[in-house]
């Protein structure tokens, strides 16, 4: 699944991708803990035209020492910005294994509702000791996370199908405001926990949330998108989103030197991601590169107020000039933009 | 005035305001076939809600929860409104396009964990500018718990003991940033000052975890504090933590010793009576005058209590399928099954659990001898909140007598037609109340602890 167009996604968290962005980013530290900021940044990525805009979380503070110790959670954000917002999609990452799997599905199919089909879910699998730590469970072992993970998208999906999308009759003659045969237990049993459903939240307007995992995760066939590091796209189910770490320059040069700046600051460990260090212009070409093989990317600008404004002022256009990638339309939700159907319901499917 | 003057534990107060919120339940008897009630969870009804209410100067808006979905012998409950969002998504939504209300999450403190609960309030009370607030909730049910991971993990006896520690784990890690944590540059050693974010852990049979928090004090400090429970652990809870209570003693004489009780378990925790406001629920009805706002008020009841309600109310006592029996002819001649009720009512009380055969034998000799029909012995029994009847200038000055004796500080509206309830006490209720001097004509602060006209926290909530 690929051609020459390019969803394009980016995360907002704090004040950028690079531990030392709050240095750089030319407002009080603070500042990243208010509303303002966040309304600023979303509504700047729309207007851009990006097609979504995630949100990094962990249930433990996203950095240790000197770096960043704040961080509101990711799906209160999410919520907070669905209102103002009318077509960018919207996509907290939400762990699998610090929080009930039934308040999960509930939360982001809401946030569904708030945003009139516009979210998403990147699905986070935090397995260290300090994060299972918060709720008082111990680390699992790399088996039992990934059975974690796969129970609790599960739950997640089958519970948003627990409502078929006419349950709500409102039959005046009988009284009935739902029809029972159209709403139904879930019944899920996975290795750590069972749920019967259904949801309390009725079928979110997209069907089932747009559900983005890491490509580490190995979760390909439950996903929509998959998040992969490095330049392979390889042959997938779902739609492959390459991720793209950011430092911009006006010279390959100047871009050299302000990574090296950046990370005298605070070092920014290096992964299998793809790393952009360079001017716009070579950004146009990696990512023009990128979509011959893949679906999408997500970008991680290193500072907001750098790289991101940058995004948005000398990348973007060209890039729409090329018809590389095109907005959303106002009112559409995320699967409309991604070109993805919105599923049948399983339980409607069955009777 | 003076001499009859009831005991509610604080003096008479001719200054006395009303605090109004809306506690949207969001399921149950609300009023759904009418073409003018608003389709039940869409976003764009809540936001005409809130800005409604936020004209109307209201202190808070309030989302109810249940954590499953009610059901009538297995099956969904098919009569009712059913189906509504997350309260803290919601909320958050909503903050973004409001500017003064408070916004009050009813969740709950068996099927959460704390740490990860007392995070998302705290984001919802940072982005809102200190306009949170938390209804504490409790549940005992295994039926509930069938969706959760601990599914009926906790006794009855202990679930207030759980809900107390889960509070007080709650209050420490919102006050485990010091108000200057942050630094003021990017020049600074380090993004927030070492040791001004302190790590909490509880480790007991109930409570346990090691959480650092995420999020700092809102401008309110942490979120406000409600409590509904009408048990005497409720009382305490509410007594040791609570900044609000939502209560269910709407009727005056019942208003009067709650407030009484309360204030004197208030005292034993050391706290002034003013630290805690007192907002029971309350329906209104108003009218142009009496008998149009009786009228209405009849229909209204009719509608909730309808045939089809009133067979599956008792379908719920006898156990069995009874939809072949006439709602309007006698009560069901066969005998009713054995086993107590199901708990799948959700939020039956305790006292409701057990004796119902007894219960159905008193039913019986009540409607032979009053001669009333399924649907007449539904209406006599099932309870109804002592709702407010009239025109909105007598129910203006029934209020200020709540208040001014300060058995009351509010209260919170619940609406049996949305939008139309909310937007008669708006347009219609609200000028009255402004008029004798009872209501805000503005918002004087920001916050919702502000609006409420608590005192300041405690050094808990702020630390030096």
């Amino acid at each position: 699944m690929s051609g020459s167009r390019l969803f394009l996604a980016v995360d907002l968290d704090g004040d950028g991708a690079h531990p030392a962005a709050w240095r750089h980013s030319g407002r009080p530290p603070g500042s990243v803990l208010t509303p303002q900021a966040l309304r600023a940044s979303v509504s700047a990525a729309e207007t851009a035209g990006f097609t979504l805009a995630t949100f990094a979380d962990t249930p433990v503070p996203p950095g240790d020492g000197p770096t960043p110790a704040g961080r509101i959670e990711a799906g209160t954000r999410a919520a907070f910005v669905s209102t103002t917002t009318d077509r960018i999609g919207l996509a907290p990452t939400l762990h699998v294994t610090t929080t009930e799997p039934f308040h999960l599905a509930t939360q982001l199919a809401s946030l569904d509702h708030a945003s009139n089909g516009r979210a998403g879910w990147v699905v986070g699998a935090a397995g260290d000791e300090a994060s299972l730590a918060t709720i008082g469970a111990t680390a699992p072992d790399a088996a039992a996370l990934r059975r974690e993970v796969l129970d609790v998208v599960d739950a997640a999906r089958l519970l948003w199908d627990s409502w078929e999308d006419d349950a709500v009759i409102k039959e005046s003659r009988t009284g009935r405001y739902l029809d029972a045969d159209r709403v139904h237990h879930v019944d899920f049993e996975g290795a750590t926990f069972t749920v019967k459903g259904p949801l309390i939240t009725p079928r979110p307007p997209q069907g089932q949330v747009v559900v983005l995992a890491p490509a580490a995760l190995d979760v390909d066939d439950r996903a929509d998108i998959v998040l992969v590091d490095g330049p392979d796209a390889e042959d997938r189910e779902a739609l492959a989103f390459a991720e793209v770490e950011i430092v911009l320059g006006t010279t390959t040069a100047q871009a050299e030197e302000r990574a090296a700046r950046l990370d005298a600051d605070a070092a920014w460990p290096r992964s299998r991601r793809l790393r952009h260090v360079g001017t716009p212009d070579g950004l146009v070409e990696l990512l023009r590169s990128l979509a011959v093989t893949f679906d999408g990317v997500r970008l991680h600008p290193a500072v907001l107020a750098t790289e991101f404004e940058l995004l948005i002022s000398d990348v973007l256009p060209v890039l729409a000039d090329e018809g590389l990638f095109r907005p959303p339309a106002p009112g559409a939700t995320l699967r409309d933009s991604l070109g993805l159907p919105r599923p049948a319901n399983r339980f409607a499917a069955a009777s | 005035m003076t001499s009859t003057t009831p005991d509610t534990g604080a003096p008479y107060d001719p200054h006395a305001q009303v605090h109004l919120g809306v506690f949207q339940v969001g399921v149950g008897s609300l009023i759904w076939d009418d073409p003018a009630a608003a389709p039940h969870v869409a976003i764009e009804t809540f936001v005409h809600v809130v800005k409604l209410l936020e004209r109307g100067l209201f202190d808070a808006f309030f989302l109810g929860e249940g954590l499953r979905v009610r059901e009538n012998r297995g099956r969904v409950y098919e009569l009712d409104v059913a189906g509504r969002p997350d309260a803290i998504t919601q909320l958050a939504a909503l903050a973004g396009v409001t500017e003064k209300i408070g916004l009050v999450a009813t969740q709950n403190t068996t099927y959460n964990f704390p740490a990860d609960l007392a995070r998302r309030l705290a984001s919802l009370d940072l982005l809102s500018g200190g306009r949170a607030g938390w209804n504490i909730v409790t549940t005992d049910n295994a039926w509930t718990g069938a969706n959760f991971r601990h599914g009926g993990w906790l006794e009855h006896e202990r679930r207030y003991e759980r809900a107390g520690q889960f509070v007080a784990a709650a209050k420490e890690l919102w006050s485990s940033w010091e108000p200057d944590a942050v630094a003021d540059s990017g020049d600074a050693k380090s993004w927030a000052r070492p040791g001004a974010i302190r790590p909490v852990e509880r480790h007991t049979d109930l409570v346990d975890f090691r959480a650092t928090a995420t999020v700092p004090g809102s401008r309110q400090g942490r979120p406000v504090l409600f409590q509904a429970g009408d048990s005497d652990g409720g009382r305490e809870l509410a007594a040791a933590h609570a900044d609000v209570v939502f209560s269910a003693n709407t009727e005056f004489g019942k208003a009067v010793a709650y407030a009484a009780d309360l204030r004197a378990r208030l005292a034993r925790y050391g706290r002034s009576p003013d630290s805690l406001r007192i907002l029971p629920g309350a329906s209104v009805v108003l009218g142009d005058t009496v008998r149009e706002a009786e009228e209405k008020a009849r229909w209204i009841y009719h509608q909730q209590v309808s045939p089809a309600r009133a067979i599956a109310y008792f379908e719920q006592y006898w156990g069995t399928d009874l939809s072949a029996y006439d709602p309007h002819g006698p009560l069901p001649d066969i005998p009713p099954s054995e086993e107590e009720l199901d708990p799948s009512r959700g939020t039956l009380p305790i006292e409701r659990r057990k004796g119902k055969l007894a219960l159905i034998a008193q039913w019986r000799e009540k409607a032979e001898r009053e001669n009333l029909s399924i649907l007449d012995l539904a209406r006599a029994v099932t309870t109804r909140h002592d709702p407010f009847v009239g025109t909105p200038s007598q129910v203006a000055d029934r209020w200020a007598e709540y208040v001014r004796t300060r058995a009351v500080d509010g209260f919170n509206i619940l609406p049996d037609q949305i939008p139309a309830s909310l937007e008669d006490i708006v347009d219609r209720l609200v000028p009255e109340l402004q008029e004798r001097g009872l209501y805000r004509t503005a918002y004087e602060g920001d916050t919702l602890r502000e609006h409420l006209a608590l005192p300041p926290l405690a050094p808990e909530g702020v630390r030096p």
